[in-house]
């Protein structure tokens, strides 16, 4: 039947052109660039006004040359995304990542190293506050670039000091005298239930692995995982004190009370808790939540005996080149930029955080609108400033330990329970991990040596 | 085959060709590939090194991974049955001739038109400890117990204790079964009038003409909301997930299986032991679907058998 032949064959010449449409659009999203110049696809993380902040650093660079052009984009859940777009062969030029997670990139041969491009353009450990190099070195190579870095400090209120007998320009020295400004600070209603505490590690509780640092201890030694280290064992057993002192459900009820982080019902803004653990930024948390009349100081955490003042965690945002980028070198080109003095600082200074180059200009610390920004930085330049363990599982020992923390608070299992079972998985883990490193090492180091 | 029937047979493969391609695209290629991956170590990034029935091995001796196998299976064995019947029940009620029934229809299937995210979000709220609805409406009768009894009962809080979180996650799944309500509704206007009509004659009452004539009419909805119920509750993902801001909730109480599938995919970088979990959540789902068809066979009726 010719009718019947035509109209299949006006069908499938139909779904060709439909397909080949499909494909000419679906891959790549590319803009033309009528003006000749390369464009730089540029990732990160931020959102609000850190993006804006970003954003400023990258106009100034479009605007201060005219071979590359950056287009910057706020990705969510950054992770995900750039590991499937890295999969897929389609990733940015440049991409912002956490300090932490470069481990597991470079390992599974996700980013470009960058050497060699640094050598070119005389980057070395001499610009940076050496920790935030350190940072972002892994298995002999420099993978990316510190941008916005912090260190955490203990944060208090000065008011609810002076209201509790205290004095409010004095934070407690050790862990001992911490626990004795606890016991004055904390406070209950009428009925009995929580109503104020002094310091609760479980606020906000972001970094729930790394509390044994103050006891001496960490998390690993290079060759084994110590989660269940007597150190370790020790900063838990001092967060078991909590629920044994203040009850367990009344904790659990107390923090249900608490708002966002991100709002004016923040448990540290409303006064319901005396201290915190925070970084540089809590000033631009305290500028948009806080009471007007809010009062507060910064200091060093204080630890369990005099050898290990001064310990903090310092983490870093890092601008790194994805494995596969279209244009590594302009990349680089871009991300040397933001490391120099001026661009940096700006960034730095409207996200509240401090400089991971080794110079500042003069005035810095005046212009920047957190007046405790001298504290966070020393404790970075500390020698007992650290970073968490270059691990490719870090995510997983981080959320273990959360839930030993969570053991722990609720009094469900004692310490050294809770930090054996972290122990034991987290070993098998390591071993499992180290397995498959000496297995590619070899050949991705080679491959490492051939970039650019 | 005649030259007709060959160019009939031609122009309906062609029709269902975007069919065609897409499950072979989109659902036989990702199983098939789900084993490969399942059977090697693979990060996405990487390339897979096969590594025999490893990623297996290590599930089985995986503590976590047993944990949230008990879990689902807990959430699964409440929230399913209790699922069926408040459905059903419902169904039932909202059946009845009464004025206003088309208002308590939209009533009941309004949630289920809320997306899982904002779900979660709303019950977070209603579940909290200190400032939660449900908890102030425990309180009072609470507080008058302990007034009378001399006892410091105070209620729960909900996602923070392991013991109540999982029943914090039962109860907003019942909160949102609008959805098999309304297949249900469709399946008892069908039953015919006359059978309930003899029925009355005969002396049957409520209970009895539920029992004899409604159930086993509506059984094929109620096995084919038995099997999306199954597959359903096995895949709980999403309001766990918001609900514990991406966590696992307090002892894992709240990790289900396609959590800490997602969990070694996207956060663990193990995309082959990832696989594997799914495979075995694929199975399991199989195994009782099947078993499930095998028990009610008796007991579901088609009207065209």
């Amino acid at each position: 039947m010719p009718r019947s032949s035509c109209n299949t064959k006006r069908l499938a010449r139909l779904c060709g052109a439909a397909l080949a449409a499909l494909l000419a659009t679906g891959c790549d999203g590319r803009p033309n660039n009528p003006d000749g110049r390369v464009v730089v696809r540029y990732w990160d993380k931020w959102s609000g006004s850190e993006a804006k902040a970003m954003q400023e650093v990258v106009d100034d660079f479009n605007a201060g040359q005219d071979r590359i052009r950056v287009e910057y984009s706020s990705v969510s859940q950054i992770n995900r995304k750039l590991m499937l777009a890295i999969g897929g062969g389609n990733p940015p030029d440049v991409a912002g990542l956490f300090g932490n997670t470069l481990a597991v990139y470079a390992e599974n041969n996700a980013l470009t190293p960058l050497d060699k491009l640094a050598a070119e353009n005389g980057v070395s450990r001499d610009d940076y506050i050496g920790v935030f190099w350190d940072i972002c070195n892994h298995r002999g190579r420099l993978w990316g670039l510190p941008s916005a870095p912090a260190s955490l400090a203990l944060v208090w209120n000065k008011k609810l000091f002076r209201e509790a007998g205290l004095d409010p320009d004095r934070p407690p020295q050790s862990i001992a005298e911490l626990e004795e400004y606890n016991d004055k600070l904390a406070s209950r209603d009428e009925n009995g239930r929580l109503v104020g505490a002094g310091l609760l590690p479980s606020e906000p509780g972001w970094w729930p692995a790394i509390w044994g640092w103050w006891f001496g201890g960490d998390l690993w030694d290079g060759e084994r995982i110590t989660a269940d280290s007597p150190e370790n064992i020790a900063a838990m057993e001092w967060i078991a004190s909590y629920p044994e002192r203040f009850g367990a459900r009344d904790l659990l009820s107390f923090r249900d009370g608490f708002g966002n982080f991100a709002s004016p019902q923040n448990a540290f803004f409303t006064g319901r808790v005396a201290m915190v653990l925070q970084g540089p930024w809590i000033q631009n948390f305290i500028r948009d939540f806080a009471p007007p009349d809010f009062e507060w100081g910064a200091a060093p955490f204080p630890s369990s005996g005099p050898d290990d003042e001064g310990v903090t965690l310092v983490e870093t945002d890092v601008l790194v080149i994805p494995a596969g980028a279209k244009h590594p070198r302009e990349a680089f080109d871009f991300i040397r930029y933001v490391n120099t003095q001026g661009p940096m600082e700006k960034l730095c200074i409207a996200q509240c955080k401090f400089s991971p180059l080794k110079e500042h200009s003069p005035d810095f610390l005046q212009r920047h609108p957190n007046p405790q920004i001298g504290t966070f930085l020393e404790l970075a330049k500390s020698s007992h400033a650290r970073f968490v363990p270059p691990l490719t599982f870090w995510v997983m020992y981080e959320n273990d330990m959360k839930q030993a923390f969570g053991k722990v608070w609720t009094g469900a299992a004692s310490p050294r329970e809770a930090l054996a079972e972290v122990q034991s998985r987290l070993q098998a883990e390591f071993e499992r991990r180290r397995a498959r490193w000496d297995r590619v090492a070899a050949a991705l180091q080679e491959g490492w040596n051939k970039q650019p | 085959m005649t030259r007709r029937e060959k160019e009939n047979l031609r122009t309906g493969l062609l029709f269902i060709s975007p069919w065609i391609a897409g499950f072979l695209l989109l659902s036989v290629y990702p199983l098939v590939a789900t084993l490969y991956y399942s059977l090697s170590d693979y990060s996405v990034l990487s390339p897979a090194v096969f590594v025999g029935l490893e990623n297996y091995r290590n599930l089985a001796t995986d503590p976590i991974f047993w944990k949230s196998v008990y879990n689902t299976f807990f959430f699964a064995a409440f929230a399913l049955p209790l699922g069926l019947l408040v459905s059903l029940t419902l169904a039932v009620l909202l059946n009845f001739d009464l004025p206003g029934r088309g208002i308590f229809r939209t009533v009941f299937f309004l949630p289920s038109l809320m997306p899982m995210v904002c779900l979660a979000v709303l019950w977070q709220w209603m579940l909290n400890g200190d400032l939660g609805l449900i908890n102030n409406v425990l309180r009072p009768p609470l507080d008058a117990v302990n007034a009378l009894f001399g006892t410091n009962l105070t209620p729960p809080n909900w996602l923070q204790e392991p013991v109540y979180a999982k029943w914090g996650i039962i109860f907003t799944a019942l909160w949102g079964v609008g959805q098999a309500v309304v297949i249900y509704l469709a399946g008892l206007q069908d039953v015919p009038r006359h059978l309930y009509e003899s029925a009355e004659i005969d002396g049957a009452n409520f209970w009895k003409k539920t029992w004899h004539i409604t159930l086993p009419m509506i059984s094929p909805v109620i096995y084919f909301n038995l099997i999306m119920g199954l597959i359903g509750s096995f895949q709980v993902f999403a309001v766990p997930y918001v609900m514990t801001e991406g966590g696992d909730g307090p002892e894992r109480s709240l990790l289900f299986m396609a959590t800490y599938l997602y969990q070694n995919a996207f956060d663990y970088w193990s995309m082959g032991y990832a696989c594997a979990i799914g495979l075995v959540l694929f199975l399991v789902i199989l195994g009782l679907t099947l078993l499930a068809t095998g028990l009610s066979a008796r007991h579901v009726h088609y009207e065209g058998n």
